[in-house]
């Protein structure tokens, strides 16, 4: 009989041309897809020009351009920043030149490029996707092994259609039972990533499973297992199921025998009963309460009924002397309610939280309201595909109504390399994925929430629990 | 290798604070120097910051960091090795890396050494010394040497191999490419729904 394995077993074994080491943990690993932006891949294009080397598979590379393109409408293709619009040129150059085909700013169909990877129906359950964004993590809500990797292996990729690869241990995550009116995936893995810290899943790769993501939209597990990454997992999976199947059915285009060949074997993509994971956590579902980050790291989290945390009462003096850094940087004093947080900027967008539902589930919150005085409330939606849609259900005007800009798809203030960035000391309630210091803008002030809970607090002008406010208005 | 050792302590120094967003709007390779740590070690107006530790006389030349827990968290962005190395740096000790950190660390040679959570902090305690922060790396014997003593560290053997040898992995990876094209048929022909063609899988709309 078979030893028993875990799904992310069965996908690297399914994927590995041949073992790099003895002990079959370092091994070079056959990649399906990727996608390309303009800031991580123009030196690995170079690379391979200077080599003289092809691309293997340009039909199996997108490049879209999202990170550096301003959100402000309309659009066009000249950029104000010399450095964004070399990069956008050259990206386009490569593109041109090695056969891949370019979503550009002004392409109907350019977003962040991980929400346009999963909306064009280009992830699908048991492949591998390794991209120059570490964000690629978000298409283990597929069933996919996607992991992000830096420039050289951008390069190792186009040229080889392999990585190495070193097979990482396994971390089940049960996220058992129900989650509680108000709360939302976003706050489901800002749980996890408080309760195992922001290396937790270092060197692991993590299967999410249990009622509570059965029961979870595929948006909604894009959303865990995007962010997944921000307790250092190299790989996030949720074995696909009908809700997967459903979503992507529209998306691809096979015809009914393929189809049903390919949604057969996708069935079979789930750990065996008695596979050995490395390690366990489990999440009791309905404990979880809406999350915010009040510090500078993504572990730096607490239910938005808490406090601020008081340096004083952490004996180990090393954590003391990182969390006394954090709360300078943020600006907080120990034992502040969290609730009595005010802000300045209020940011729906990334491809953590900018798909139709996200954005939906905001527009439940402000709809009929005002932000408060003084707040600047931006909406970036993941892509211009989700865009679109949200205008068809008239939730730009709702956004708009409530005193919200209403803007163009990319990465924008999630990382801040386009023109859209904090002031320094600017403190910003924001539904992204990072609130390291200065990722929004130099000494900006990030506090992490869904979406919903970005809503509540703009219209309350300081931390708020969406709980409290009736949906609808 | 051997020079001076510069302790980074705090936990989750992440890709962000290593290389600042503003220096990823290049091309190319050059100009990392200037960015690398740029909003620890310069302030608001760009005069060099005294108390940050690589602006200190005893440590502005380190050849290594020694640093804290999960360094290199964040983006995958490789700027951030390129410009360590750019500024000087040659390798790094500490307790655990981030995982796209550590690849693209051994992708550039830049080493990256992972100790036990008890060798690390008499390490760097001894480091923040400038009587004793001298420090050699024997990569072949696997080996800190110290002010007061060797330090043994594990590392996996293809990583050593690459970093000792200093391989062209893509030109390795060439070498079997005869196999990659076979693997690539069977697996296609396993799995036909993927098409040989990905762009032809999109639902036009």
């Amino acid at each position: 009989m078979q030893r028993p394995k875990t799904l992310y077993d069965k996908i690297v074994d399914a994927h590995c041309v041949r073992s790099l080491d003895s002990a079959g943990r370092q091994l070079l690993l056959y990649v399906d897809r990727t996608v390309l932006n303009e800031y991580t891949s123009p030196q690995a294009f170079t690379a391979l020009r200077d080599a003289r080397r092809g691309v293997w598979r340009p039909d199996a590379a997108l490049a879209v351009v999202d990170h550096v393109n301003p959100t402000a409408s309309p659009r066009v293709r000249a950029m104000a920043d010399p450095g964004g619009q070399t990069q956008t040129d050259y990206f386009a150059e490569n593109c041109r030149d090695f056969g891949i085909e370019l979503y550009d700013i002004l392409h109907p169909l350019q977003g962040i490029e991980h929400v346009v990877m999963t909306e064009t129906g280009r992830v699908m359950p048991g492949t591998v996707i390794a991209a120059g964004d570490s964000h690629t993590t978000t298409y283990g809500a597929l069933g996919c092994l996607g992991f992000g990797i830096g420039t050289s292996d951008i390069e190792h990729y186009l040229a080889t259609q392999t990585v190495i690869y070193r097979r990482l241990d396994t971390l089940a995550v049960d996220v058992q039972g129900a989650l509680g009116p108000g709360v939302t995936p976003k706050d489901v893995v800002m749980a996890l990533i408080r309760q195992i810290g922001a290396a937790g899943a270092t060197g692991f790769a993590v299967e999410f499973r249990g009622p509570a993501i059965e029961a979870m939209s595929v948006e909604g597990r894009m959303t865990i297992c995007n962010m997944a990454v921000e307790c250092g997992a190299r790989g996030a999976i949720v074995a696909p199921d009908e809700r997967v199947f459903d979503y992507l059915q529209p998306k691809i285009d096979l015809g009914p025998a393929l189809w049903e060949r390919a949604v057969a074997d996708w069935r079979g993509l789930r750990s065996d009963p008695d596979a050995p994971f490395d390690q366990h956590a489990v999440i009791e579902g309905a404990a979880i309460e809406p999350m915010v980050t009040w510090g500078t790291s993504p572990d730096q989290a607490l239910p938005i009924t808490a406090a601020v945390p008081d340096p004083a009462s952490e004996t180990d003096p090393d954590l003391r002397r990182d969390l006394e850094r954090s709360l300078s940087y943020m600006g907080l004093r120990p034992g502040m309610r969290l609730t009595d947080i005010p802000i300045d900027r209020a940011f729906i967008g990334s491809c953590t939280n900018a798909r139709i539902e996200d954005l939906r589930s905001a527009a439940e919150v402000v709809r009929g309201r005002r932000i408060a005085a003084g707040v600047r409330g931006m909406v970036v939606p993941g892509s211009s595909a989700v865009k679109r849609q949200a205008e068809l259900e008239g939730l730009d005007r709702v956004f708009a109504e409530a005193g919200f800009e209403w803007r163009q798809s990319g990465c924008s203030m999630c990382l801040a390399m386009n023109d859209d960035v904090l002031a320094p000391g600017e403190r910003c309630a924001s539904s992204t994925n990072r609130n390291f210091e200065g990722r929004q803008g130099v000494g900006g002030r990030t506090h992490l929430m869904s979406p919903a809970m970005v809503a509540a607090a703009a219209l309350s002008g300081r931390l708020a629990d969406s709980r409290a406010i009736a949906v609808g208005g | 290798m051997a020079g001076p050792a510069a302790p980074l302590p705090a936990a989750n120094i992440d890709t962000d604070i290593i290389m600042p967003k503003r220096y990823l709007k290049g091309v190319d390779r050059a100009g990392l120097r200037e960015g690398v740590f740029h909003d620890l070690r310069f302030g608001a107006a760009g005069d060099p910051d005294p108390t940050f530790i690589l602006n200190q006389p005893a440590w502005a030349d380190a050849a290594f960091l020694v640093v804290g827990p999960n360094f290199g968290c964040g983006s995958s962005r490789e700027h951030a090795v390129w410009g360590l190395l750019q500024l000087g740096v040659r390798a790094l000790i500490g307790t655990n890396f981030a995982g796209i950190f550590f690849d693209n660390c051994a992708r550039n040679g830049l080493v990256a050494l992972a100790l036990d959570l008890d060798q690390i902090g008499p390490l760097l305690a001894l480091v923040s010394d400038p009587a004793r922060n001298q420090l050699t790396i024997d990569l072949a014997a696997q080996t800190v040497t110290t002010a007061v003593g060797a330090l043994p560290f594990r590392i996996d053997p293809l990583l050593k191999t690459m970093l000792l040898e200093g391989l062209d992995s893509v030109a390795t990876t060439l070498k079997h490419q005869s196999e990659i094209h076979a693997f690539e048929s069977s697996y296609l022909e396993a799995n036909p729904w993927l098409l040989k063609d990905a762009r032809t899988t999109r639902r036009q709309t």
